[in-house]
C-alpha cells in the first residue's frame, strides 16, 4: 500500500518532467521571491549602512529621535556627513512597536480560541459558515480602513467611556500603574492594541478552528467515555492535540501585528520620540515611523534622516522576520495544511 | 502529543463536585459565545460606521468627477486602482502561477524547498518594508519616479508568494489518476497541462488571485511612496507618472479640516469595502461550485 503510493507519488513528479519549455519558464518564475529577498536585503543595508556607522548601538538604546539642523552647514562624523546635532534613538520605537503588538496577542489570542472552540462544537453548520464569512471580511477589510475607523470611532469612544473606567478600576501598583492617570483622547497604545487585535483575530480563529476540526473523532469520545464534560473534553483532550499548532498561529498573528503600518500610524498618535508614561497616551511603532517621517525626511539634504529609515526597516525586518520563521516551524511540525494562506481570506 | 499526565478519577484536577464542573463548563461556554460577539460585532460596527459616513455626504459625481483640491470626486482614484490591480493580476498572475507550477511539479527535492522558504520568508516581510525598498531602487535609482509600474512592481513582490502557495496546493490536489489516465490515453503533454492538470486545479488558482486582488486593492503602505499621488486621470504610462489609488485617498483626506476632503475619504472607504465584500463572495461562489461537482470532499 505504501509502497504504491509512492510510486504514483514519483510518477506525478516524473509525469511532466520531459516537458522542458513550462519547466525552463516556470524555473525562472519561482526564483523570484529569493531574488527578490536577496535584492531587498542588499539595498536596505547598503541604505542603511551610513546610518548604523554614524547612529552606533545607541539607536537601539537612546530614547530621542533628533533629525538635527538642516539650516546650518553640515558636518561630518567617522565618515558620515550629518545635520549639526543630529541623533537618532529607537528605543521608544522599539518598544511602541512590542508592546503594541504583544497587547493585541494578548487580546487576540483568548478571544481567537474561544471563537473556534464554539464554532466547531456547538455552532450548526450554517451558522458557523456565517462566522467564517464575518472572519472573512474582516481579514479583508484594508488596514487604512481600520486605521480610520480606530482614530474616528473607536477611540474616541474609549477615551469618553472606557479609558476613564479601567483607570479607575486597576489597581495603583507596580504593573498596573501603566493603566492609571491621564486618559488622553484616544490616540495611543491601548487604541492601537486593540485595532491590532481585531485585525489578527481571523488569522489566529481561522487557523485554530480549521485545526480543532482535524482532532480525531475518536480521541475525544475518550474523554466523553471518561465522563469528561465538553468543556472538559477540549480542556484536557483536543487543546493540548493542538497546541503547537496554537502557537504557530499565535506567533504568526504576532508578526503581522509587529509590521502593521496604516491602522497603527492612524491610531497611534505616532508622536514622533514619544515615549508615553502610560497606555492611554500617543506613542509611535518603527512600521508608522516610517510611513509618517520619510516625506520629511527626505529635506535633509545629507540624507542620514532617510538612511535612519532605512535602518529602522532593517531591524523591523529583521523582528518580523525572525518572528514569522518561528511561527512557520512551529505550524509545520504539526500540519502542513495549516498555514494560513493570505491575510486570511 | 498530549503530554498532560492526567488522572480523570482525581475529581480535584477537574474542579470538584459534578455541579461544580457543570458549571464551570457552561460559564466557560457563554464566555466564548462572547468572543464571537468580538468578531461579529467590530465587523458589523466597521462597515455600519463606514457605510453611514459615507451615506450621509454621498453625491453620485463622486464616481464621475476627478479630485479638485479637497474637493471633487474619486475618478481618478477608481481608474488608478483599477490600473494597479489590472498589473498586479498580469504581472503577478503570471509570475505566481508559473512559480506555483514548478514548486508542485520539480519541486520534491531541495531546490524547491529552498524556494518555498523563500517565498515563505518573503510573504513575511512587513508592506512598509517593501515599500521603501521600492522607492530606493526603482524611484530614486532607477529613476523611475513615482509611477505605475514601481508600485506594481512592489505589490508584485508582495503577493506572488501567495499566488504560488495556493497554485501548489491546488495543483497537488488534481488526483494522480487524472494525469496517469491523460497519459494513457497519449494525450500530449501540453494537453495534459492544459485540459486536465490547469483545468482541474483552476478553482485553487482563482482563489489564489482572488486573495492576490483584495491585497492589490486594500494596499496603502508600500504604494505611498511608489505610485505617489495624482489627482488627473492616470497616463497610460508605465514609469514617470503617479497615479492616485483609493486607499490614498482614505489616508490623505480623513484628517483634512475641510468637510467635502473628509466625505471623500469615507467614500473611498465605502467603495473598498464594496470591493472586497464583492472578492468573498465571488471567491466563495467558485468554491461553492466546485464542491458541487467535486468527488472529493
Amino acid at each position: 500500500m505504501n509502497h504504491s503510493i509512492a510510486v504514483r507519488e514519483r510518477s506525478r513528479a516524473t509525469l511532466l518532467k520531459r516537458f522542458f519549455s513550462i519547466k525552463a519558464v516556470s524555473r525562472i518564475a519561482a526564483f523570484l521571491p529569493p531574488a527578490a529577498l536577496v535584492f531587498a536585503t542588499a539595498i536596505l543595508f547598503a541604505e542603511a549602512l551610513p546610518a548604523i556607522k554614524y547612529n552606533g548601538l545607541g539607536f537601539l538604546t537612546h530614547t530621542q529621535w533628533r533629525p538635527g539642523n538642516f539650516y546650518v552647514n553640515p558636518v561630518t562624523t567617522n565618515g558620515v556627513t550629518h545635520p549639526v546635532g543630529a541623533l537618532y534613538g529607537a528605543l521608544p520605537l522599539i518598544l511602541g512597536t512590542l508592546e503594541s503588538s504583544v497587547l493585541a496577542l494578548v487580546i487576540a489570542v483568548p478571544v481567537s480560541i474561544g471563537a473556534a472552540l464554539i464554532i466547531v462544537e456547538k455552532l450548526p453548520d450554517h451558522l458557523s459558515q456565517t462566522v467564517g464569512l464575518f472572519l472573512e471580511v474582516l481579514a479583508g477589510i484594508p488596514s487604512v480602513i481600520f486605521g480610520l475607523w480606530g482614530t474616528l470611532t473607536l477611540g474616541p469612544m474609549l477615551a469618553r467611556d472606557v479609558f476613564p473606567l479601567i483607570s479607575q478600576i486597576v489597581p495603583n501598583i507596580a504593573f498596573f500603574k501603566f493603566f492609571k492617570g491621564n486618559t488622553g483622547h484616544g490616540e495611543g497604545l491601548l487604541t492601537s492594541g486593540i485595532v491590532l487585535a481585531i485585525m489578527v483575530i481571523p488569522i489566529i480563529a481561522s487557523t485554530s478552528r480549521d485545526l480543532l476540526r482535524q482532532v480525531p473523532r475518536l480521541t475525544k469520545e475518550g474523554g466523553a467515555a471518561l465522563g469528561f464534560t465538553d468543556w472538559e473534553t477540549n480542556r484536557w483532550i483536543s487543546l493540548p492535540w493542538i497546541r503547537t499548532g496554537l502557537i504557530g498561529a499565535s506567533v504568526l498573528g504576532l508578526a503581522r501585528a509587529l509590521g502593521e503600518t496604516m491602522a497603527v500610524a492612524m491610531t497611534s498618535g505616532a508622536v514622533l520620540g514619544a515615549n508615553p508614561s502610560n497606555a492611554f497616551l500617543p506613542m509611535t511603532t518603527i512600521a508608522a515611523t516610517i510611513v509618517s517621517q520619510l516625506d520629511s525626511a527626505l529635506t535633509d539634504a545629507t540624507g542620514l534622516a532617510t538612511r535612519t529609515l532605512a535602518e529602522g526597516a532593517l531591524l523591523l525586518t529583521l523582528i518580523a522576520l525572525a518572528t514569522n520563521i518561528a511561527a512557520r516551524l512551529l505550524v509545520r511540525r504539526v500540519s502542513s495544511t495549516a498555514l494560513p494562506v493570505g491575510r486570511g481570506i | 502529543m498530549a503530554q498532560t499526565t492526567l488522572d480523570p478519577l482525581n475529581t480535584n484536577l477537574l474542579g470538584g463536585t459534578s455541579a461544580r464542573r457543570k458549571s464551570t463548563a457552561a460559564i466557560i461556554w457563554v464566555l466564548a459565545s462572547l468572543s464571537l460577539v468580538a468578531i461579529v460585532g467590530p465587523a458589523i460596527w466597521i462597515i455600519g460606521s463606514v457605510f453611514g459616513k459615507m451615506m450621509k455626504g454621498w453625491h453620485w459625481s463622486v464616481l464621475t468627477e476627478v479630485g479638485a483640491g479637497l474637493g471633487g470626486g474619486l475618478l481618478n482614484e477608481i481608474i488608478g486602482t483599477l490600473m494597479i490591480v489590472a498589473g498586479v493580476a498580469i504581472i503577478a498572475g503570471s509570475m505566481g502561477i508559473l512559480s506555483g507550477f514548478f514548486l508542485s511539479e520539480y519541486g520534491d527535492g531541495l531546490l524547491g524547498g529552498v524556494l518555498r522558504t523563500a517565498s515563505e520568508v518573503l510573504a513575511g516581510v512587513p508592506s512598509i518594508v517593501l515599500g521603501y525598498v521600492g522607492y530606493v531602487a526603482l524611484v530614486v535609482h532607477f529613476h523611475w519616479g513615482y509611477s505605475l509600474g514601481a508600485g506594481i512592481l512592489v505589490l508584485t513582490v508582495m503577493v506572488v508568494p501567495y499566488i504560488a502557495k495556493t497554485t501548489e496546493i491546488s495543483l497537488k490536489q488534481v488526483p494522480i489518476a487524472y494525469r496517469e489516465g491523460a497519459e494513457a490515453l497519449g494525450m500530449k503533454n501540453s494537453q495534459i497541462l492544459r485540459r486536465i492538470v490547469l483545468k482541474t486545479a483552476l478553482p485553487g488558482i482563482t482563489t489564489g488571485m482572488i486573495i492576490a486582488t483584495a491585497i492589490a486593492v486594500g494596499e496603502t503602505a508600500p504604494l505611498l511612496y511608489t505610485a505617489g499621488y495624482s489627482q488627473s486621470l492616470p497616463a497610460l504610462s508605465f514609469t514617470h507618472h503617479p497615479v492616485g489609488y483609493l486607499t490614498y485617498a482614505v489616508w490623505n483626506f480623513y484628517n483634512q479640516p475641510s468637510v467635502t476632503a473628509q466625505q471623500l475619504s469615507f467614500d473611498a472607504a465605502g467603495i473598498l469595502i464594496i470591493a472586497i465584500i464583492l472578492l468573498i463572495v465571488l471567491s466563495r461562489v467558485i468554491v461553492a461550485m466546485t464542491q458541487k461537482h467535486s468527488e472529493f470532499r
